[in-house]
């Protein structure tokens, strides 16, 4: 096949890679920085992709589906693993038929995360291979190893990305196609590989420590684990996108280029360090390669220069190198400090944005400015426990509505905990549609059936907004655009045996504050589902609203819904017309005091 | 060309990633190495967006190393200056004359710097400034929205690739809809920005 050049961010070469790989099942559950691979892969007609209820039900598909010795993949956020590690332990003592590869990418800088764990470490917990793509190349073509690796040694295989290898572009080569369709899909009766009972586990365990030994055999050969012969004076070990910005600051010295990260080929790293004078690692977040080439008895440094926290740039591996005496001290010359005084601009909650009416019923009942404000530790009036999602938002003044959050679901059951503990203020939970799909049934059957008081607020915009607007259970349309059944979270309230249900419209200030303070009365569970469409996805934006300056005071009390469209420059407030949802929304008009706002 | 490495920036929905997207497919098919990536924080709009891309013989990193960027697009005049130390001696940077205060300013907890404040800041690096009313000729055209690529019309001169290739990737990636009016907003850019280097 002739050179194809194409420009392709990580997750795409991800995607392309796998396709060509022969994958007919990938599942998935959005997260930042994975969300493009499912997307990409179920724009492909000839397989089948779905967004799953969450990573632990995306592994378990994955894995029924490579029992039958279908091509499988699943792809996931660095935290999704979390989730997710369950199956994953167990996929790794029973094997596969056909290939299973997991897609791992990691957040280091938290971009959009709750922490930058750093996910080598569950490769080598459930004892499979790991590979580490340095660029969008390596991507496309580590996907083909990967599944032949898979399949060859009967193990799931981890894909680790990280958010700059998958959403940077560059140039693939595009060299191979589609295989032909393989045979049919059929599982064949085994309880001794797929019966994790104690009688057959324990066998399965010693298989697996049996494969592992005959991995770290194959990575000393894996052909791309390669070693750059430069300068002998300093030796480079580097993998994923630390090797690209290493490569960049040491342009003389010897490089070892791990692509396969576990297990290390340990020949292969010792004849590298033999032949430099000095070795080290440069790697982001934890000093995996490090500690692991260390334990094999070699002298290497890494983390003693190299930060464990944030992402890695060629900026930071030069300052610290020259710190540390590795390269002259002239890289430090010539920087110049960022602009000062210069206004930030976070992310925000759109104009017309469905959370916002409820983040300022929340804000004004618990009286939460107050606790922004106040120099001392209080205990909120009103606590309200958070998730994950554009709502997170909601934390930022002036809404300031959110005390907790921690990971996918975790506010249902922060709730009821505080409840329990005793906490004298009324406890909200307050969760998306899709997180509450995705981990919010069990906190709430767990509440129901322990007799909580708590409320739970469901902010039911019909999409997985923040990561790109997917689909999810609620919503009744499958990953590749089939019209399916749509779970009704109403329903399935009630079937918990929620009795206090209330749907309210997610523009109607007056409804939202009323049934709030009706469910925090009520001594039991109550679930409250606030229903509005994402504003990105309402195309209409007509009459948007303006300031009567006759009458507005200045009050600057509309400047508290911290909605985008109202700007407040030169004392009086006015509304940009541009940004202004209108008709769909028109919260604002609804909490002026003067009554100023209007079409 | 040794390398070239260029940032563009603006606010959440102006259309950086695209402008930028488009900026790397026209190296690619010129022939040179290309890196890029976005930073897009947490919500898709609203917030500050920077993609950095890189052009040369052989890219490494897809981040622009403080100090090196050679030109800056910028369509919101805050977040020139917010890049201004990512400049190069003697960089060239293109600014959307077009003001969005962020939600901070509105509530009076931070001041939207003045243009000499921003011109100040990218002086540190560069003489080389020039304001472009984008977003007025954008709506002369007939959509505002064709403003990112009416900039990357004024960028273009500044890079050694033939407006051809431009127009091609540019027409690669707009529907047929808007093809036309943005090919039209990428000459209006060029001619613009042929008129201010001829001052």
């Amino acid at each position: 096949m002739k050179n194809n050049l194409q420009l392709l961010s990580g997750n795409e070469a991800l995607a392309l890679g796998a396709y060509h790989a022969g994958v007919r099942v990938a599942t998935a559950y959005p997260g930042t920085p994975s969300t493009e691979i499912l997307e990409n892969m179920a724009r492909f007609k000839d397989l089948y992709a779905e967004w799953s209820t969450n990573e632990k039900v995306a592994m378990e598909v994955a894995m029924g589906a490579a029992y039958t010795g279908t091509r499988a993949m699943v792809s996931m956020k660095h935290v999704g693993l979390n989730v997710a590690s369950d199956p994953f332990m167990a996929a790794s003592y029973t094997g596969i038929i056909g290939g299973l590869v997991i897609i791992s990418a990691d957040d280091p800088q938290i971009h959009s995360s709750q922490n930058e764990q750093d996910n080598r470490h569950y490769a080598r917990l459930a004892k499979i291979p790991m590979l580490e793509p340095t660029d969008s190349q390596d991507a496309y073509e580590l996907m083909h190893h990967a599944f032949n690796i898979s399949e060859e040694f009967d193990t799931p295989v981890m894909l680790r990305s990280t958010t700059r290898i998958s959403h940077s572009k560059s140039v693939v080569n595009v060299n191979r196609s589609r295989p032909a369709k393989n045979k049919p899909a059929a599982f064949y009766f085994n309880q001794q590989k797929f019966v994790m009972l104690p009688v057959y586990a324990l066998p399965r365990h010693a298989i697996i420590e049996e494969r592992i030994v005959k991995l770290a055999e194959y990575a000393e050969k894996f052909p791309l684990n390669r070693i750059i012969k430069g300068d002998s004076k300093l030796g480079i070990v580097a993998s994923g996108i630390a090797y690209q910005y290493a490569r960049e600051v040491f342009s003389e010295a010897s490089f070892l280029k791990l692509a396969m990260t576990w297990p290390l080929p340990e020949k292969m790293i010792k004849n590298f360090a033999g032949s430099v004078e000095r070795l080290i690692v440069v790697e982001e977040l934890d000093p995996f390669l490090q500690q692991n080439i260390r334990a094999m008895g070699i002298e290497v440094i890494g983390k003693e220069f190299i930060p464990a926290v944030g992402e890695l740039n060629t900026r930071i591996v030069a300052e610290s190198s020259g710190i540390a005496g590795l390269l002259p001290d002239s890289e430090k010359d010539d920087i110049l400090s960022p602009a000062e005084g210069l206004p930030r601009r976070p992310p925000l909650l759109c104009p017309g944005c469905p959370h916002t009416g409820i983040y300022f019923t929340l804000n004004t009942l618990g009286q939460r400015s107050k606790l922004v404000a106040s120099k001392e530790p209080q205990e909120p009036k009103l606590v309200v426990t958070g998730d994950i999602g554009c709502y997170t938002l909601g934390t930022y003044p002036p809404l300031s509505a959110l005390d907790t959050t921690a990971c996918m679901g975790a506010g249902i059951g922060q709730a009821l905990g505080m409840e329990k503990a005793g906490v004298k203020s009324k406890v909200v939970a307050i969760i998306g549609d899709s997180t509450f799909m995705h981990s919010g049934i069990t906190g709430l059957v767990d509440a129901v059936y322990n007799d909580g008081h708590i409320t739970i607020i469901i902010l039911d915009n019909r999409t997985t907004a923040m990561t790109g607007h997917q689909e999810h259970p609620g919503t009744g349309i499958s990953a590749q655009g089939q019209e399916t059944s749509a779970v009704d979270i109403e329903s399935l309230a009630r079937g918990i045996g929620v009795k206090d249900i209330k749907v309210i419209d997610a523009f109607d200030t007056n409804a939202l504050r009323e049934s709030v303070k009706d469910s925090l009365d009520r001594p039991e569970v109550s679930v409250i589902i606030v229903r509005g469409a994402c504003a990105m996805r309402v195309r209409k934006r007509e009459n948007p609203r303006k300031v009567d300056v006759e009458k507005c005071t200045q009050c600057n009390y509309c400047l508290r819904l911290g909605c985008p469209a109202i700007q407040g420059t030169d004392d009086q407030v006015f509304i940009e017309p541009t940004l202004c949802a209108g008709d769909i929304c028109g919260i604002c008009e609804q909490i002026c005091p003067q009554q100023a706002i209007n079409i | 060309m040794e390398k070239l490495d260029i940032l563009v920036t603006g606010v959440g929905g102006q259309g950086v990633v695209l402008a930028s997207d488009i900026i790397g497919e026209a190296a690619l098919a010129a022939g040179y190495d290309v890196k890029k990536t976005d930073t897009l924080g947490m919500a898709q709009r609203g917030g500050s967006v920077v993609s950095n891309v890189r052009i040369g013989p052989e890219v490494r990193s897809p981040m622009i190393k403080d100090g090196e960027v050679g030109l800056l697009l910028a369509f919101e005049k805050l977040e020139a200056a917010r890049w201004s130390n990512y400049l190069r001696p003697d960089a060239i940077a293109i600014i959307n004359d077009y003001e969005q205060p962020p939600l901070s300013v509105s509530l009076g907890q931070g001041k939207y710097p003045t243009d000499g404040e921003i011109t100040t800041a990218l002086k540190r690096r560069t003489n080389r400034i020039y304001f472009v009313d984008g977003n007025r000729l954008a709506r002369e055209l007939g959509n505002v929205r064709t403003v990112n690529i009416l900039m990357l019309g004024c960028l273009s001169v500044f890079t050694p690739l033939d407006a051809d290739v431009w127009k091609k990737c540019i027409s690669q990636r707009m529907s047929e809809k808007l093809r036309d009016i943005n090919l039209t907003a990428f000459g209006k850019g060029r001619e613009e920005m042929e008129n201010v280097r001829i001052k």
